[in-house]
């Protein structure tokens, strides 16, 4: 990747015989060179994102396998998580993970769409630029501040007006998903920090695919007499579908490998229960709360087995995410 | 195909044939009062999703204003039980982990930036720009334990230097984004211009195009310090956080988002105060790096956040 190729040209040029050329010569000789080094560096940083991402891979991947080979598949499968005995099964901080983001994914999802056709559609053109900078500004909030806030203020809230709202006055209460004493913490709490958290990735993506649908397509159905609603319904939301949909996978990827703001509010348990009251765990989570404590190898291991498939699940969502608005992109141009 | 006054026209248009010949249905009137309603749905949604913005700033002000003083931060954490203190040694480790950072991240995210303009076409380009979406989508705490792995278990304790390479790394795919971005705006005829005159490829990169596309990429940068400013979860086994006054770059350093942390899981209202000031500071400072950010391109920064 790195062949000077310069170098061999200015040879046969040599035997000019004048001094000026000889030295335009030399010079060229040494851009060369410089050329070779600039093309080497370049390329070498370039290089360093997949060696990173191998690196990354290899060494998480590793650390983890006394786990996975210990354990087989029933580290996937059992809920048992029992440091002193040493069973680990990470069955609980499975499900958490997915149910926590697929909530989040539900509750964040219409509100971006919402967002997003608000900026690209509605939106009179001195409200446009604020409340994109304000939506793009909850992307720049700390996950760590998202949970200070949530434990101090999010939480009460669920715990005395959202909770009883849905389990008392919905009666809700006696379905198994919103049954048992609400506490606070809880799957619950942590779906609703995370909606808001992917919230601005959901949004900027499906605004930006919004906006690159071509103007002939809004102005055909325009001009057959749709209103602006059915133009958006029927031309614009169609046209973009699939980079939405990638813009909410994109989302989805946050979600799950989302650490800091959930660990506070999701209650860390090792249980499964159906009722979102109750406090869960997620993979991300399990590793915040007891890598530093970890008690013996084994212990160590599984958590960096919580992170290997955490890290497996995101790569492969992240790519799917990227393929999806890459096509968008490609037909909007 | 079948259609001889449109040949080529794409084949996802339909939707607009589907708006008029199918989905009509319905007076006038009530096609425009539900247009009418959805555009108030839509005003809703977007009152909806800033609302949670507005409700953590008025709350971050409301409750961390008033511990913010000089003392907040010079001073150090006081002992559970005694009155005020700051976190002047956290935030002193804030910005070491930040130049860490910035030495590791700026100069890899930018030569790849610079391969990826240059070589736009070849094979590796194409995979890096792929793969440095990827790793943009990674964890955070998988960069932690990755770091712990690599760099705090062989040499035997946590250290400010491998907290910086974590936050580094996730550095690179942030700045090498922006820096092919902006590059590519840099017009070819500059280049070909530099060229002519004589200017080897290298210092025609560097000197012409570099030059030209620096105010981007420095706003580049800045977004991508702001990003990691706040990050925690990579810094739970790197950095680990320190007690103490230490700015030694081999020992475990305190940084603002792990102070955070730890002081709002503690049970003491104190500590709760301060946990409030701090997460008003690291606000602050990422707003203020986000807004010089934004203030240094005058011309639109392109990607909206992503």
């Amino acid at each position: 990747m790195s062949q000077p190729t310069h170098g061999a040209v200015v040879e046969p040029a040599a035997p000019g015989g004048r001094s000026t050329t000889a030295q335009a010569d030399d010079a060229i000789a040494g851009s060369s060179r410089g050329d070779g080094v600039y093309r080497f560096l370049t390329t070498a940083a370039a290089w360093a994102i997949p060696l990173l991402l191998g690196l990354i891979t290899l060494e998480v991947v590793l650390a983890a396998w006394p786990a996975f080979e210990t354990f087989g598949l029933s580290f996937l499968t059992s809920s048992e998580w029992d440091e002193v005995r040493g069973v680990f099964g990470a069955a609980p901080m499975i499900y958490g993970t997915v149910v926590s983001s697929v909530l989040a994914l539900v509750l964040a999802t219409p509100l971006a769409l919402g967002v997003a056709i608000f900026l690209s559609e509605f939106a009179p053109s001195w409200l446009r630029t604020p409340v994109a900078f304000l939506v793009d500004l909850l992307a720049a909030i700390p996950s760590v501040v998202y949970g200070l806030w949530g434990i101090f203020v999010l939480l009460p809230f669920l715990r005395e007006t959202v909770m009883p709202f849905l389990a008392g006055t919905l009666g809700l209460g006696n379905t198994p998903f919103f049954s048992g004493p609400a506490y606070g913490p809880s799957m619950l709490a942590a779906a609703v920090i995370l909606a808001i958290m992917i919230l601005p990735y959901i949004s900027a993506v499906s605004r930006e695919v919004l906006m690159a649908v071509p103007r002939s397509q809004r102005e055909a159905a325009m001009a057959l007499g749709a209103t602006k609603w059915e133009m958006i319904r029927d031309a614009v939301i169609p046209y973009a579908r699939s980079g939405i949909v990638g813009g909410i996978i994109l989302g989805l990827g946050r979600a799950l490998g989302e650490t800091m703001a959930v660990t506070m509010l999701i209650g860390n348990r090792h249980e499964i229960s159906s009722s979102l009251f109750a406090p869960g765990y997620t993979l991300a989570s399990v590793i915040a709360n007891e890598f530093a404590e970890a008690t013996g190898a084994l212990h160590t291991s599984a958590l960096m087995a919580c992170g290997a498939v955490l890290l497996g699940v995101t790569l492969l969502v992240n790519a799917i995410a990227r393929w999806l608005v890459w096509q968008v992109a490609r037909e909007g141009r | 195909m079948t259609s001889s006054t449109a040949p080529t026209r794409p084949r996802r248009d339909t939707g607009v044939r589907r708006a008029t010949a199918l989905r009509t249905a319905g007076t006038l009137t009530r096609r425009r009062a539900v247009n009418a309603l959805m555009q108030g749905v839509m005003y809703v949604a977007a009152l909806l999703a800033v609302l949670p913005l507005l409700l953590i700033v008025w709350h971050l002000a409301r409750e961390g204003a008033s511990s913010i003083s000089l003392d907040f931060f010079t001073r150090m954490p006081k002992p559970v039980g005694e009155v005020g203190g700051g976190m002047g040694n956290a935030i002193a480790g804030t910005l070491v982990l930040l130049g860490v950072a910035s030495a590791i991240g700026l100069p890899i995210g930018i030569g790849a930036g610079l391969y990826l303009a240059e070589q736009r076409g070849s094979r590796l380009a194409t995979s890096v720009r792929f793969l440095s979406d990827v790793l943009n989508g990674l964890p955070s705490i998988v960069m932690g334990i990755f770091a712990w792995q690599f760099l705090v278990r062989p040499l035997g304790h946590f250290s400010a230097t491998a907290g910086g390479i974590a936050l580094g790394a996730m550095m690179i795919p942030l700045v090498t984004r922006t820096t092919e971005e902006m590059i590519r705006l840099v017009p070819t005829s500059l280049r070909e211009a530099a060229l002519a005159l004589g200017y080897t490829r290298w210092r025609t990169s560097l000197t012409v195009v570099l030059r030209t596309a620096l105010p981007g990429i420095v706003t580049g940068a800045l977004v991508a310090v702001a990003r990691i400013a706040g990050e925690t979860a990579p810094l739970l086994f790197t950095a680990f956080g320190n007690q103490f006054w230490s700015l030694a770059l081999d020992q475990p350093i305190s940084a603002l988002p792990l102070q955070i942390f730890n002081y709002a899981i503690s049970p003491y209202d104190e500590w709760h105060r301060l946990a409030w000031a701090g997460a008003l500071v690291l606000i602050g400072l990422v707003l203020i790096i986000s807004l010089i950010a934004r203030y240094a391109t005058r011309s639109r920064y392109g990607g909206g956040g992503d």
